[in-house]
């Protein structure tokens, strides 16, 4: 599609607003493009000794409120020495106009041209973003492989959680940073910073052994795979000295210390959140055998109910934002979330500010935070996951609750004045079998009747919203075989049969669900090795862009690409998606190293097949997944026994000035 | 800034825009209607809201709202369009055929779909101007200039319609994608200039709580 540049970089990174201004009235949307967003920070190229650009590989309106990549940009551009931007994936229409006239992938902030930076970051919260790395890698006029790359080129690293399992994408990143990035930038940047000052020493190769022998940043390059003649792998090793046989993921402590996003960025632009998002703890131990999340963020560290409060008022104060969302994997296990919410129900009582939990967990608690956060009359919607709909798939995923915790509590939200719920299952779990799933249809219906008895009104409805299980490295799940698309469909199209078969009840019941076909690529890339780069790069030259998008999605094109380029490595699609996993397989993540206990996962995944539940690590003993010791890190969680307190009154008449915004 | 809210489920800020400039055109003169909870200073409102926005979005002036609606105050706009690649002389040929006619039929797509609607009789004044002054990044190309002045109608007749009237009566097609600005807006003074729409609102020290 293009011709490796061999062009020096210019020295100092001009903007590219010349050129990519004419095209802007062509395509859609283009004030994603625009930057100069409240929040968004523009530096002098000649005065940073390292300079990183971000991105976020999906579009501008999705990529935008990615809390990873605001911290990161904040936390680098707090040093006084380091310049960072951003840079979203471009819709094709720009990118042909680009192509056309010859306009290289920019950053938003300052327009410049991304191969001019030292460090291309590029976090991935899914692998469907990597044919939107490639685009971005060609029109940067980098080398699309990594090996072809020269001193002029940036070292581009991989982030976000994919990255747990980079080896689909080995062939075009420099490097992958498991976990935490927040010290990993810093550490990285300090790295860079110094090799600069020696004069680069030994050129870009040895940058990234400098990076490679922190432990803690991968270099695919430095690592051989080697395989059977049956295409499993028989080994990764590393292929020169002093490069460490497996790279360890980083874990930041105490929330507490990293107080970020201090200063949101406030998009122009519509995006898919308009919100104010503070993270109240990071990491999840109730054990769902599903969760890549929380399998590969332990241990929990909670971010205490003080500092959630600074962060709301100071972020607020900054954006304008109207709306708080409290993130995490599952909120109201704070150990202090009762205290955080009525707290800051109190503080923003009478003012036009939102709050907002995401509410998955399964019980009356959680009602009841959400009543205190509709203080100010709009009530949010309430979500429950039960995840599966049988008690036996339950205990397969480890997701306790009972039909009756469920019906109870959707029941108590209902007489509560919600008139409406959604609930999440998934389906293609391991070992699922059509009754599975068709008791999603007889809990839904029990919902609505139960519903109706309680509240003598018809006027109530749920949801039913389907998920499709993908298996991810680093779970109990990582050796499961995936279910073959069209079963999934035909499962999905009995359950939507079964909820209909009542007509009165089925008016009610609202259903959504996902196609298995997407589910099973995603599964091809999560699961996948260095040989499936030769897919996604076929994938990408026969145009597939913006994967995670069904208007853009193409099943076909994924199908074809595999059949042309796998069987010349002796495997195929059905290889890498549904055929199950022994237990002394090499996994291509194994040298990889989550801080989970490998013989741990192996143990789970038999409970799992047995149906035998694990309980959380913080409300029981410790049971041995080997995050903690190998990690050298522990749970952290208050209470802290302390309060919000009620804020000043601000003044109705008060006029502001932003702190820190652009002048 | 203490914003005023509409009442109902999901409040939103009292802003409303008169006559906003299309996507994609530059603007000197957009103006802005606030609704707010408590009385300000303009002038310190001015630079609250200009710290707040982006680079190149600058306010430059705040009074306090008289009587009548902002929307009514906005009866002309006045454009700049900067056609590269584009000879005056040819220009010039096709603005003539454009007045000379009594009636030119463009369409557009609105959101009620295609409609088709006369883009001359709005037209106040249409000049090709010499090329005096070097238009912004585009140095040793030649370049036609056209200001114009259009006044406020329903569907309203924006720059890009008049060039597509200049399509109709003489086939006048840009190489490249012409740059347009506006100058100003407001209302139309019986010599056909435009006046400043906040004029009459000029001796206003505070603004809001009404």
């Amino acid at each position: 599609m293009s011709v490796p540049s061999t062009t020096p970089r210019p020295a100092a990174a001009h903007s590219v607003w010349p050129q990519l201004e004419p095209l802007l009235p062509q395509v859609t949307k283009p004030i994603q493009y625009v930057g100069g967003e409240l929040g968004a920070v523009v530096k002098d190229w000649d005065a940073a000794t390292v300079r990183w650009a971000l991105m976020y590989p999906d579009a501008y309106e999705v990529g935008l409120p990615n809390q990873g990549v605001q911290i990161l940009y904040e936390v680098l551009n707090e040093l006084p020495d380091v310049l960072a931007e951003r840079t979203y994936a471009v819709w094709p229409d720009l990118e042909a106009l680009m192509r056309a006239q010859g306009v290289p992938q920019f950053t938003v902030d300052a327009h410049r041209a991304v191969r001019a930076f030292d460090v291309f970051g590029v976090s991935f919260s899914t692998e469907l973003g990597y044919t939107n790395l490639l685009t971005a890698i060609d029109l940067a006029g980098i080398p699309m492989l990594a090996a072809d790359r020269t001193d002029d080129d940036p070292v581009i690293v991989a982030g976000g959680h994919a990255a747990f399992n980079p080896e689909p994408i080995a062939d075009f990143i420099d490097a992958a940073v498991l976990g935490d990035g927040e010290e990993a930038v810093l550490e990285i940047t300090a790295i860079v910073r110094e090799w600069k000052a020696e004069g680069s020493p030994g050129g870009r190769d040895e940058l990234l052994l400098r990076l490679a022998r922190t432990e803690s940043v991968y270099v695919p390059r430095f690592y051989d795979v080697d395989y059977l003649p049956d295409g499993r792998i028989q080994r990764v090793v590393p292929n020169r000295a002093d490069v460490p046989f497996r790279v360890h993921k980083r874990t930041t402590m105490d929330l507490d210390a990293w107080p970020y996003p201090k200063k949101p960025l406030v998009p122009l632009a519509e995006t898919v959140h308009e919100r104010y998002a503070v993270e109240i703890f990071r990491g999840c131990t109730r054990g769902c055998r599903f969760c890549q999340a929380g399998m590969i963020t332990r241990p929990v560290r909670e971010r205490s109910i003080t500092t959630v409060g600074q962060m709301v008022k100071e972020g607020l104060e900054f954006s304008g934002f109207h709306e708080v969302g409290l993130l995490s994997l599952s909120s109201a296990d704070h150990s202090e979330i009762g205290d955080m919410c009525s707290g800051l129900a109190q503080q923003y009582e009478g003012t036009n500010v939102s709050l907002s939990l995401p509410s998955t967990r399964v019980d009356a608690f959680n009602i009841d935070l959400a009543q205190e956060l509709s203080r100010n009359g709009r009530r949010t919607g309430l979500t429950f996951a039960p995840e599966g709909g049988s008690e036996r798939i339950r205990k397969v995923i480890n997701k306790m609750v009972s039909k009756e915790d469920l019906i109870r509590t959707v029941v108590t939200a209902y007489t509560n004045g919600w008139r409406q719920v959604k609930l999440y299952f998934m389906c293609g779990l391991p070992t699922e079998t059509d009754d599975d799933v068709l008791e999603i249809a007889d809990m839904a219906h029990e919902v609505i009747r139960a519903g109706r008895a309680a509240t003598g009104s018809k006027d109530i409805r749920c949801t039913v919203s389907i998920g499709g299980f993908v298996p991810k490295p680093h779970t109990p799940f990582q050796w499961a075989a995936m279910e073959r698309p069209e079963v999934i469909d035909g499962r999905l199209k009995m359950l939507k049969q079964a909820i209909n078969s009542d007509r009165s009840l089925g008016r009610a019941i609202g259903f959504r669900y996902h196609d298995g076909e997407p589910s099973l690529i995603e599964g091809l890339l999560s699961r996948g090795d260095r040989r499936v780069g030769a897919v996604i790069r076929k994938v990408w030259e026969s145009g597939g862009r913006f994967d995670g998008w069904s208007e853009h999605f193409s099943y076909q094109r994924w199908v074809d690409a595999a059949a042309e380029v796998l069987p010349g490595f002796g495997v195929d699609l059905d290889w890498y998606t549904t055929r199950q996993r022994e237990e002394l397989e090499v996994l291509p993540w194994d040298h990889l190293d989550s801080g989970l206990d490998k013989d741990w996962l192996w143990q789970d995944w038999q409970d799992s097949l047995s149906e035998y539940e694990q309980d959380d690590c913080r409300w029981t003993p410790c049971f041995d997944c080997g995050v903690c010791p190998s990690m050298d890190t522990e749970i952290q969680i208050g209470p802290t026994g302390r309060k919000l307190l009620p804020l000043t009154p601000v003044d109705g008449g008060g006029l502001r000035l932003p702190s820190g915004a652009q002048q | 800034m203490p914003i005023a809210f509409s009442q109902g489920f999901t409040p939103h800020p009292k802003i409303s825009y008169a006559s906003a400039a299309p996507t994609g055109v530059a603007s000197e003169a957009e103006y802005l209607e606030i609704g707010l909870r408590a009385e300000v200073d303009p002038e310190q409102l001015r630079r609250a809201l200009d710290a707040a926005l982006s680079p190149g979005l600058d306010v430059l002036d705040a009074v306090v709202a008289g009587s009548g609606s902002l929307a009514d105050r906005i009866e002309a706009s006045h454009w700049r369009i900067e056609l590269p690649e584009v000879d005056p002389a040819v220009l010039d040929r096709a603005v003539a055929a454009f007045t000379a006619a009594g009636e030119v039929l463009v369409e557009r797509m609105t959101k009620q779909g295609r409609r088709t609607f006369d883009a001359r009789a709005a037209v106040i004044s249409i000049d090709v101007v010499p090329p005096t002054e070097t238009p912004s990044g585009a140095a040793a190309v030649p370049c036609a200039i056209l200001e114009l002045v259009v006044r406020q109608v329903t569907p309203s007749v924006r720059p890009d319609d008049v060039l597509s009237g200049l399509r109709v009566v003489a086939d006048l097609e840009p190489p490249v994608s012409p740059k347009v600005i506006r100058l100003a807006q407001g209302t139309l003074t019986a010599h056909g200039a435009i006046a400043d729409p906040l004029d009459a609102d000029r001796d206003g020290t505070a603004i809001g709580g009404r």
